[in-house]
């Protein structure tokens, strides 16, 4: 892992996306990393498109702006590629992680990816409905992005999702979210 | 043991004053009060302090309900920001004038109008000569260590004075971050109980606070307020050397960073600073020496000691997270009234910044730091004031 993390979210309002940033820092706080999370504040309005934000490193943290040149651009709702520049800012090795029903060619392709930048999918809104029965992607981006970093490892990442919905909601809940993270980590695809 | 924790700036000055579990909170609970009261009022509801709270109908209230607490002998506490200290203004006068030791969080925001409630200094800044102690916090963990200090200090009898303790509004309040919480046990004996003064409530010895005072003794009542901010710097590193001991974490009145042999500084309150301490490390890999002064005293303003800080330098950006319009920045008046008494001098420019939330990036860092350096070598100024990044 390089000294510092720097992943940019990109979702609309009400689907978890801001959550999925905090227990990611949550998850990551082990091993005496520092961590942010933060999501740009706004009019706050469920459909809008938002973005969060989460530094993860092995030394203090002191910069506090959003996050300009992301190692990882995390896109919860696919219509944000076609209304917004999820790219801005990228590097030569960013990876995308895209919540998509599409073939990770055809995302790559409208990315116009960079040879060395990986462009991974996730059917992650389809794996929340199957599991728990509603279009909120979050736990299956986080399973997703997780294996993609290797920031932590699935059993450390699920102890925290049951921990932070532990707080809010009824067991059939959580464990529908429990398995929509791991299913988000092993049904990566990537071209 | 100390406990690991990644979260807000509110949730970690709510914690604090959890700890403390002070006697009296005074709670106006509407925006732009942010979630830290919210969060108190929770501790509160599941009995976790004993806290008593007084819900109000707004700040000036708030602040009034506390006031009337303090004065009776608790110890008390709220929390505010932006439209809500304003609103507090005429109390905060009185809370200092009658020398109660109330502790106040206050989350910078903007002020209206237009109505904006982003991380911005000009709430606090407005209520700079209230009376009032003000210490200034970077990041979640120094809000969260002043806000324990803070007792201590203000609560000093040589002292008896309300403080605020100030974060940057989203940028700390609502992002979540690494940081260490003590022992609740460590914070109570480092707090220690509270020792009432001239308590209301004590029956058998009536006394009454903040009577009429006329011509023959107002001025000396004033002159005597000032003296006791006097002796709150030095409160302030008795009480950061006992809170060294307790948690590792060095505090002063004022943060130097790569100061000692710089050519070039930026003098910037909160959060800003973190941002530009990583830019001055780029600088400093280029060659070019660069400093950083970072007040945490604001009010009692170490002009002295920042002098003698800064001095040496040959050129100092002050940079200001508020307007005095149609002056310098509040920050940048300070600096250049504690430079002027200095033998020898830098020369000074003022950028405000990062207004109504605007971000503050390190590319506005390294802009001001290429100016200095310009300014160092040129040995002039242009423009003392501007707006940094402003949009044309």
């Amino acid at each position: 892992m390089a000294e510092t993390v720097e992943i940019r979210w990109h979702g609309r309002g009400g689907q978890g996306t801001v959550t999925a940033a905090k227990v990611l820092a949550d998850a990551c706080l082990s091993g005496g990393r520092h961590v942010q999370a933060f999501p740009e504040y706004g009019p706050e309005r469920a459909g809008a498109p938002l973005r969060a934000y989460n530094r993860i490193a092995s030394t203090e943290l002191r910069m506090h702006c959003p996050v300009l040149e992301p190692d990882v651009v995390a896109v919860v709702d696919a219509t944000l590629l076609d209304s917004i520049n999820i790219a801005e800012g990228s590097k030569e090795n960013t990876i995308f992680v895209i919540n998509t029903t599409k073939d990770p060619k055809d995302i790559r392709a409208k990315l116009n990816a960079g040879p060395k930048q990986r462009v991974v999918t996730v059917d992650a809104t389809k794996i929340a409905i199957d599991c728990f029965g509603r279009a909120l992607p979050n736990s299956p981006m986080l399973g997703t992005v997780c294996k993609v970093t290797g920031l932590v490892t699935l059993e450390h990442l699920l102890d925290d999702v049951r921990k932070s919905f532990g707080k809010k909601f009824s067991q059939k809940i959580i464990d529908g979210n429990l398995e929509a993270t791991k299913r988000g980590y092993e049904e990566v695809k990537e071209g | 043991m100390a406990k690991v924790v990644a979260v807000t700036g509110n949730e970690a000055c709510a914690n604090a004053l959890r700890q403390v579990n002070p006697d009296v909170c005074g709670i106006y609970p509407i925006t732009p009060q942010t979630d830290m009261m919210q969060r108190f009022a929770s501790f509160i509801a599941d009995g976790k302090v004993d806290t008593e709270s007084i819900l109000v109908e707004s700040e000036h209230s708030s602040m009034s309900a506390c006031i009337g607490a303090a004065a009776a002998g608790g110890r008390v506490i709220t929390a505010t920001s932006s439209q809500g200290l304003a609103l507090m203004w005429e109390m905060l006068h009185i809370a200092s004038g009658d020398r109660l030791p109330i502790v106040m969080p206050v989350v910078n925001r903007a002020l209206s109008a237009p109505l904006n409630i982003h991380g911005d200094h000009s709430d606090a800044m407005g209520a700079r000569d209230t009376g009032w102690i003000q210490l200034w916090s970077e990041n979640g963990q120094e809000a969260y260590d002043n806000t324990i200090q803070a007792f201590r200090i203000a609560e000093h009898m040589d002292i008896r004075l309300p403080i605020m303790v100030c974060l940057d509004g989203f940028i700390i309040s609502h992002s979540i971050e690494r940081l260490e919480y003590l022992e609740d046990q460590q914070v109570k004996d480092f707090v220690g109980p509270f020792k009432n003064f001239l308590p209301l409530l004590d029956l058998a010895k009536p006394k009454s606070y903040g009577p009429l005072i006329l011509t023959d003794l107002y001025h000396e009542y004033k002159r005597a307020q000032h003296e006791i901010m006097t002796k709150v710097k030095d409160v302030v590193l008795d009480v950061a050397k006992d809170f060294e001991k307790m948690s590792g974490r060095k505090y002063d009145i004022f943060e130097s960073y790569r100061l000692e042999d710089a050519d070039i500084a930026i003098v910037i309150l909160n959060s800003a600073a973190g941002t530009t301490k990583d830019v001055i490390d780029q600088f400093r890999e280029k060659g070019i020496k660069a400093g950083l002064l970072k007040p945490r005293l604001f009010r009692p303003f170490p002009y002295t000691e920042i002098a003698d800080a800064l001095k040496h330098t040959r050129a100092v950006c002050v940079m200001d997270r508020a307007d005095s319009f149609g002056g310098y920045g509040p920050l940048f008046m300070e600096v250049s009234s504690a430079l002027y008494q200095a033998d020898t001098k830098p020369l000074m420019i003022n950028k405000i910044y990062g207004l109504g939330g605007r971000d503050y990036l390190p590319s506005h860092a390294a802009q001001v730091l290429t100016e200095l350096n310009e300014i160092a070598k040129s040995g002039s100024v242009k423009t003392v004031k501007e707006y940094l990044g402003a949009r044309e």
